[in-house]
């Protein structure tokens, strides 16, 4: 039977992470490709925004967005032996992302923010095998579930809770379509699991780098 | 005072006993406070006893006065109707779920279970929304009368088909609703459901061999691409007509 914390996000999970850390995680790897001198720029401007409501929030959702849209595409190229129906979901749901990052990056610019870069990922071994693709891809659609349903409620703006709205139901699609390959039960839950802004930073964490 | 707890049988008994699930859990249903939060919690986990456990629990809290208005600040008439209208969507996927699982129509042992305990999930947001219209100081709506009666003896085809149009419905319903309620607690609620009835919705329409984006509105396990597409009440109750009895 499920218990209500979901054991393999709990290994996974590290201590002593800060939303602001993490946001600004993300822009350093991108401030990477540009140079060290524009760096400071970046962190400043993601710290910044990690007390920014709406777009604070856009920018989390985001980063997650990238995390999962570059966790498929490197998938689709790494993971040995994949079968055909299991790369063809991979691609459906890999193309979903990136069209989350896509509408996120724009609603974040609509608002008046600046949207994080893509962050740098390092997915360890999670393309060893078919098996282990689906075990993580499982554990970051959960947790992308989690997240939306978790940070929702915060959102000021109705159309930006209208996007967040629509987009986690497609993660939650997505999550069932992962556990239904896995031979798992595609809604463990009768009330999925919310977690806030701090527990995700710290289940993602380990794939950034 | 909360009831003793008996063993544990499922998530929602673990939740029970484990503390900051159950804060977070009593933060998410809000509503009445504590208290009443509890009740609806435990109304809502009863096992294999629910309709026991929801009478039981009730007497804990105190019952919010009916009538008065503003009791509850940011909670008001508002989310009480959009709470019905999910009671009653709830009430009619509950109410198909049990009449294909006893009719006998789903011979296939593992279709059979999935459909019970999807099932069991609808009737456990029934119980839970039920007590949250309550808390809030409603009148639950009535569970409407139901004509499932072509679509099961239809047989297993018809009846798995109809129930992934019915999961897409009710995703699309309860996204459509979220931008219009008013109390914080009561929309992490329902976006709590929300993401459970795409589940549903994305297996069942997989399991029926719709594919990925399917074909018609509310066909395909992924029917309208990245971003999900919400109806209206009024387009909710057109597609949903030919289910209520006349």
């Amino acid at each position: 039977m499920s218990t209500y914390k979901d054991p393999e996000l709990a290994q996974i999970q590290v201590e002593g992470t800060t939303r602001a850390v993490f946001l600004a995680r993300a822009t350093l790897s991108a401030g990477a490709i540009i140079g060290a001198g524009s760096l400071s720029p970046f962190v400043s401007g993601a710290i910044a925004q990690s007390g920014g409501g709406d777009v604070d929030i856009l920018n989390f959702a985001l980063t997650l967005e990238y995390l999962e849209a570059a966790f498929y595409e490197e998938a689709l190229a790494k993971t040995k032996g994949l079968s055909d129906d299991v790369r063809k979901l991979a691609k459906e749901l890999g193309d979903n992302e990136a069209e989350h990052v896509d509408a996120l990056t724009a609603a974040i610019e609509s608002a008046g923010g600046t949207a994080v870069k893509a962050p740098g990922v390092d997915f360890g071994g999670a393309f060893a095998d078919e098996k282990t693709f689906l075990k993580f891809a499982n554990i970051f659609e959960d947790t992308g579930v989690s997240a939306y349903n978790g940070a929702a409620p915060m959102i000021e703006s109705k159309e930006v809770l209208g996007a967040a709205g629509s987009i986690v139901q497609v993660e939650a699609r997505h999550a069932a379509l992962i556990r239904l390959k896995r031979g798992k039960a595609p809604a463990p839950q009768p009330f999925d699991k919310t977690s806030t802004m701090d527990e995700v930073v710290k289940a993602v964490t380990p794939f950034l780098k | 005072m909360p009831p003793s707890t008996p063993t544990p049988t499922s998530a929602l008994d673990e939740l029970a006993r484990d503390e900051t699930s159950r804060k977070k859990f009593l933060r998410m249903m809000g509503g009445g406070g504590a208290a009443a939060g509890l009740s609806v919690l435990l109304a809502a986990c009863g096992g294999d006893d629910k309709k026991t456990a929801s009478t039981s629990t009730q007497t804990g809290s105190e019952p919010a006065p009916s009538g008065s208005s503003g009791a509850s600040g940011s909670s008001g008439g508002g989310d009480i109707d959009i709470v019905n209208y999910a009671l009653t969507l709830e009430y009619l996927e509950a109410e198909f779920y049990a009449e294909a699982a006893a009719s006998g129509m789903i011979k296939d042992k593992k279709t059979l279970a999935l459909a019970k305990k999807f099932g069991e999930t609808e009737q456990t947001h029934v119980d839970t929304l039920l007590a949250t219209v309550k808390d809030l100081g409603g009148t639950p709506a009535e569970k409407p009368k139901t004509a499932f009666g072509k679509v099961i003896e239809g047989g297993p085809e018809m009846i798995l088909m109809t129930a992934a149009t019915v999961e897409n419905l009710g995703a699309a319903a309860y996204l459509g609703a979220a931008g219009l309620i008013e109390s914080k607690d009561i929309l992490a609620a329902a976006l709590s459901i929300h993401s459970v009835e795409a589940r549903h919705a994305a297996a069942l329409n997989e399991l029926v061999g719709r594919g990925f984006k399917g074909g018609g509105a509310l066909e395909g396990s992924v029917p309208d691409g990245a971003f999900a597409k919400p109806m209206t009440m009024e387009q909710v109750l057109e597609q949903v007509k030919p289910f209520l009895a006349s």
